[in-house]
């Protein structure tokens, strides 16, 4: 069994120049997010399904500090399970891993 | 100059193929898939292979393409094990075309059992005729688990190389395990679902440029046929090295999809449509 590849071992861009060539395209994507849970307070009370349950919880991942935020997140949104299900019922995928199972 | 090794181009347009060669595209190959809705009969695929074998590589040379194809029945469409292994049957005769590279894009969509069992029968094929597999992970939610299936069972068949075969569209969550298993990995860049040209080229600065490609995987669905040269010129904007770009856009695909002994990426002048068909 090999090995991974070792990162590349140069950085192309410093701190200073990834913030001024990526700050306003995320600035924008930030106010996204913002409008988005905007959109649905707007929309009316309700309760939050699987997938705004896993979306607030990815948020906080994002401020907690650690490194790898884009796996972490991406590991918190998938089915932790580890054996094949007993069937398919439908193809698509939902975005999130729906605890009690609905979604399949 | 690129290759891209997965896309979907019965789904596409002319104007894509001016747009991909305009870009730079020299050559692609394009992994058999799911049509958007389930055929009714095993010999739709017939029709279908014939489509990827015959007429597509002729669409392309018209914009100095050369188009190469993977031959399976896509996991969307597994659930039904006697139905796949129908289709399956079809394979070998088609493996004969000088375009055939190997079985693509097999693999898991929502990790069941029959799609597993499919996976595995796709998997025995490319063993006994020692060919490069291509391997679709799935989706979303389901595609870490699917990737860690997909591993262990390739390693129950001895006989396949991981250095002959690729697992796509890998993340950051799964890139890692594909590699230091010794697999090739593709990253495909989507608008919505799967890596953007800016996720796909940290994972590169993270992981390395060794075993690691990208592609568009445009289909019928929100994608974009030139989203590797949009991926270039994310590089660019970074300033790596015109070589690594050079080496995960051409010379990476290049030398993987050369083990078939099939696949070219030579200049080709562009040919006149032919207009007896």
């Amino acid at each position: 069994m090999s090995e991974a590849t070792p990162k590349l071992n140069h950085h192309s861009m410093t701190r200073t120049q990834v913030v001024d060539a990526y700050f306003m395209e995320h600035r924008a994507r930030l106010l996204d997010v913002a409008a988005f849970l905007d959109r649905i307070d707007r929309a009316g009370p309700g309760v939050d399904d699987f997938r705004m349950n896993a979306y607030r919880n990815a948020i906080a991942l994002l401020l907690d500090g650690k490194p790898e935020r884009t796996r972490r997140i991406l590991e918190h949104f998938s089915d932790p399970s580890t054996t094949p299900i007993p069937a398919a019922h439908v193809k698509g995928a939902t975005g999130a891993h729906d605890p009690i199972g609905k979604a399949h | 100059m690129y290759i891209d090794p997965h896309v979907h181009m019965v789904s596409r347009s002319t104007d894509d193929y001016v747009h991909m060669a305009r870009a730079g595209c020299v050559a692609i190959t394009e992994p058999a898939f799911w049509a958007g809705y389930d055929r009714s009969s095993p010999q739709g695929f017939f029709d279908y292979f014939r489509q990827l074998t015959e007429s597509e590589p002729r669409r392309a040379a018209q914009y100095g393409i050369r188009h190469h194809t993977w031959l399976c029945i896509n996991p969307k469409e597994s659930e039904d094990p006697v139905f796949a292994r129908e289709v399956i049957a079809l394979i070998p005769e088609f493996l004969k075309k000088e375009n055939v590279l190997g079985i693509g894009e097999i693999g898991l969509n929502k990790n069941s059992r029959n799609e597993m069992e499919i996976l595995e029968a796709h998997l025995q094929l490319a063993s006994d005729h020692n060919l490069l597999v291509l391997v679709h992970t799935p989706h979303l939610e389901d595609k870490l688990k699917g990737t860690l299936l997909i591993l262990d069972a390739i390693r129950r068949f001895p006989k396949l190389d991981p250095g002959r075969v690729l697992i796509d569209h890998v993340e950051e969550h799964t890139a890692k395990h594909v590699l230091d298993q010794g697999f090739w990995c593709g990253m495909t860049l989507y608008p919505d679902t799967k890596c953007t040209p800016q996720r796909a080229v940290d994972i590169i600065e993270t992981y390395g440029s060794e075993r690691i490609w990208m592609n568009s995987a445009g289909d019928w669905g929100h994608s974009d046929p030139i989203a590797v040269p949009k991926a270039q010129m994310e590089m660019r904007r970074r300033g790596h090295l015109e070589s690594l770009v050079r080496q995960v856009t051409f010379g990476n695909p290049q030398r993987f999809l050369s083990q078939s002994g099939r696949f070219s990426a030579e200049p080709l002048r562009p040919t006149a449509p032919d207009i007896t068909r």
